[in-house]
């Protein structure tokens, strides 16, 4: 088991590597010269050319780059040239409510999805699986600004239940801060169930199927032992799996729902940087959510082998 | 046949099939006494195993079964389903076919055991285990408490259908049914479970019935055998009759596609030619007929019922069986 995390370890260098390249090349790709952009539209050329140098803009990308990564690794990521504070600091100071918004999204698409797709598989083809298979391919083609607009319209405006923008943090207010995220995380949560649902849904019929299946039931096991332990066991590997993907699509999500409902997290981050050309912040917060996203995906890769013995050893 | 435990009465199974009714299993009667042993035969696709599925009351959802299963003195046709959930591992086992495939790959060895135990027996989890300790033992596995904590994959292919024996007896059932226990194991384990199979049945005075498309497994290890073919029993009798005197000509054809040990190298086996009648488009006289070098006269017109031969014992469906023929 050791090796297996260590051995799952190694391959997250050459993935986070690739990362802090694209990022960087991306970010340099941007039309602007960042001089110009912090100097602003008065500057002189001379102004320019100094500040170019100061900043090592006048060097070959590839100098720069290994200049970036070098102030990384030793934990600095650079400082917005706008506000001051450090990369670090911005992120940090959003991470948590960007945290909060994407495990209550993946709960409530997990406490939708789950039990449907038990209910659905356990009785396939039934008038009852139509139709929630067919709502959930319903739900899949709506998009989060439309969901996200009509859960304010609902709840915010007509029954008047629930804020519609603001954050209060956690630490301040339990009771506040959870009214204040129950809309976004339900916007980003009915995005997801249906692709839990459809997944888990096919992986239980298919495990349903199986001589082992059969075989619990000649031994006169209870339905539900059968259901919940026998057929959903063995499915919960691609649920798993899916979940790990989805956390990726959530960040995506969370620029817009982040915006639409006024939360300051990593999402408002990300596009206050792009509005206002702040490439130093811009490059490490993507470099920050994508190191994120890789941990997360070897977070997965070590759930398979704890669900799947036969990873666990080795075979598969 | 009253005092059997198990009884199959006119037991006839449909399957619908996008080309039409497919019947597997035809009007077929059975019995095994208590701690008896049966034999079924028959190649692929002669209903053996939806014969047994009936019996366990575990057919496809689609699948109509009229007749009777009398088991233990109830119809197991009408129990009720959680009835039929006590009764099943408890008294009424199965071992199946491929043991790659019947044990479940996440859950341990003990797991597997123990819920079984517990389910229908009043053990705690400590007893449950020492339960499961002994059932390894008696199944012939070495180290068992270690196994306990294995999974499947860990275990080889006969390591894994001695499991699945273990499970089958965990609770001491009055009725094993072993479908094909042997044929997706190496030839050299297939004597061993089969030996072991039949120690245990002499030892708990179980009944068992052992399905297998090899006439050789049951030779010296069942009661009684039947011989089926298209859905229909078209041989029945106590062993050692029928091996000193098979009436059916598909009986002997078995018999003579199994290779032998003292005929010369590179003798072609005499192989039964052709192939089954598609079940879907039942035959109007004996399924056999087209394939049965036998053939003549109304075996294509009509078909021939079970008919005693010189014992009540002994059954066989055919206008020409092979005695009679050498006789007249």
């Amino acid at each position: 088991m050791l090796f297996f995390v260590a051995r799952r370890l190694l391959y997250l260098v050459p993935v986070l590597i690739a990362v802090s390249v694209l990022t960087f090349v991306i970010a340099s790709l941007l039309p602007g010269d960042l001089a110009y952009v912090i100097l602003g539209d008065q500057a002189t050329p001379e102004n320019v050319a100094a500040l170019r140098h100061d900043m090592g803009l006048d060097q070959p990308i590839w100098l720069r780059y290994l200049g970036w990564l070098w102030h990384i690794l030793q934990g600095d990521f650079g400082r917005s040239f706008r506000t001051g504070q450090t990369v670090w600091q911005a992120v940090s100071e959003r991470v948590p409510v960007s945290f909060e918004l994407m495990i209550l999204a993946e709960l409530i698409g997990l406490a939708i999805g789950v039990p449907l797709a038990i209910a659905c598989a356990a009785k396939a083809g039934s008038a009852f699986d139509r139709l929630m298979t067919g709502s959930a391919f319903g739900m899949l083609s709506v998009p989060t600004f439309l969901s996200a607009i009509l859960l304010i319209y609902l709840f915010a405006v007509e029954l008047r239940l629930l804020p519609a923008t603001g954050y209060v943090p956690f630490t301040e207010d339990p009771v506040a801060n959870l009214r204040f995220m129950v809309l976004p995380a339900l916007t980003l949560g009915l995005a997801e169930w249906p692709g839990i649902m459809r997944v888990l849904r096919s992986d239980m019929i298919a495990a349903l199927q199986e001589d082992y299946i059969a075989l619990a039931k000649a031994k006169g096991l209870k339905p539900s032992r059968i259901l919940f332990v026998h057929a959903l066991k063995p499915s919960s590997l691609t649920l798993v799996t899916i979940t790990g993907i989805n956390i990726g699509r959530l960040i995506g999500g969370a620029v817009i729902v982040e915006s639409i409902f006024a939360l300051p997290g990593i999402g408002r981050l990300l596009v206050g940087a792009i509005y206002t050309r702040d490439l130093i912040i811009l490059q490490g917060v993507v470099l920050l959510v994508a190191a994120g996203f890789v941990i997360m995906n070897f977070i997965v890769d070590l759930l398979y082998a704890v669900l799947d013995p036969r990873i666990r050893h080795g075979h598969a | 046949m009253s005092g059997a435990l198990l009884s199959v009465e006119d037991a006839v199974v449909d399957l619908p099939t996008p080309r039409g009714n497919l019947r597997a299993v035809d009007h077929v009667d059975l019995a095994v006494g208590a701690g008896k042993t049966l034999g079924i035969v028959g190649e692929s696709g002669c209903g053996k195993t939806m014969l047994s599925r009936a019996v366990l009351q575990l057919l496809p959802k689609k699948a109509k079964l009229s007749g009777r299963v009398m088991f233990d003195g109830q119809d197991l046709t009408t129990l009720s389903a959680e009835k039929l959930r006590k009764l099943r591992g408890r008294s009424l086992a199965v071992v199946f076919q491929d043991p790659m495939t019947s044990l479940n790959p996440v859950l341990t060895i003990g797991t597997q055991l123990i819920e079984t135990i517990q389910e229908h027996l009043e053990l705690d989890l400590a007893q449950a285990r020492q339960r499961s300790t002994e059932l390894l033992t008696a199944v012939g596995i070495p180290a068992p408490e270690q196994r306990l904590t294995q999974y499947p994959h860990q275990l080889s292919g006969g390591m894994r259908q001695r499991v699945a024996i273990a499970v089958a007896l965990s609770c001491e059932p009055k009725l094993l049914i072993a479908d094909e226990p042997t044929t997706a194991l190496d030839v050299t384990i297939q004597a061993q479970i089969l030996d072991l199979l039949a120690r245990e049945q002499q030892r708990r005075h179980m009944a068992m019935i052992i399905i297998t498309h090899d006439l050789g497994v049951v030779a010296g290890r069942t009661d009684e055998v039947a011989v089926m073919y298209a859905g229909r029993v078209v041989e029945r009798a106590p062993t050692p009759a029928l091996f000193k005197q098979m009436r059916m000509p598909y009986t002997e054809a078995l018999l003579a596609a199994l290779p032998k040990l003292d005929v010369p190298p590179h003798t072609p086996l005499p192989a039964i030619s052709g192939r089954p009648p598609d079940p879907t488009r039942p035959l109007k006289g004996c399924s056999f007929s087209p394939r049965c070098r036998y053939s003549a006269g109304r075996c294509s017109t009509e078909k021939p019922q079970l008919s005693p031969a010189e014992t009540s014992e002994h059954l066989y469906a055919c206008f020409h069986p092979i005695a009679a023929r050498v006789s007249a």
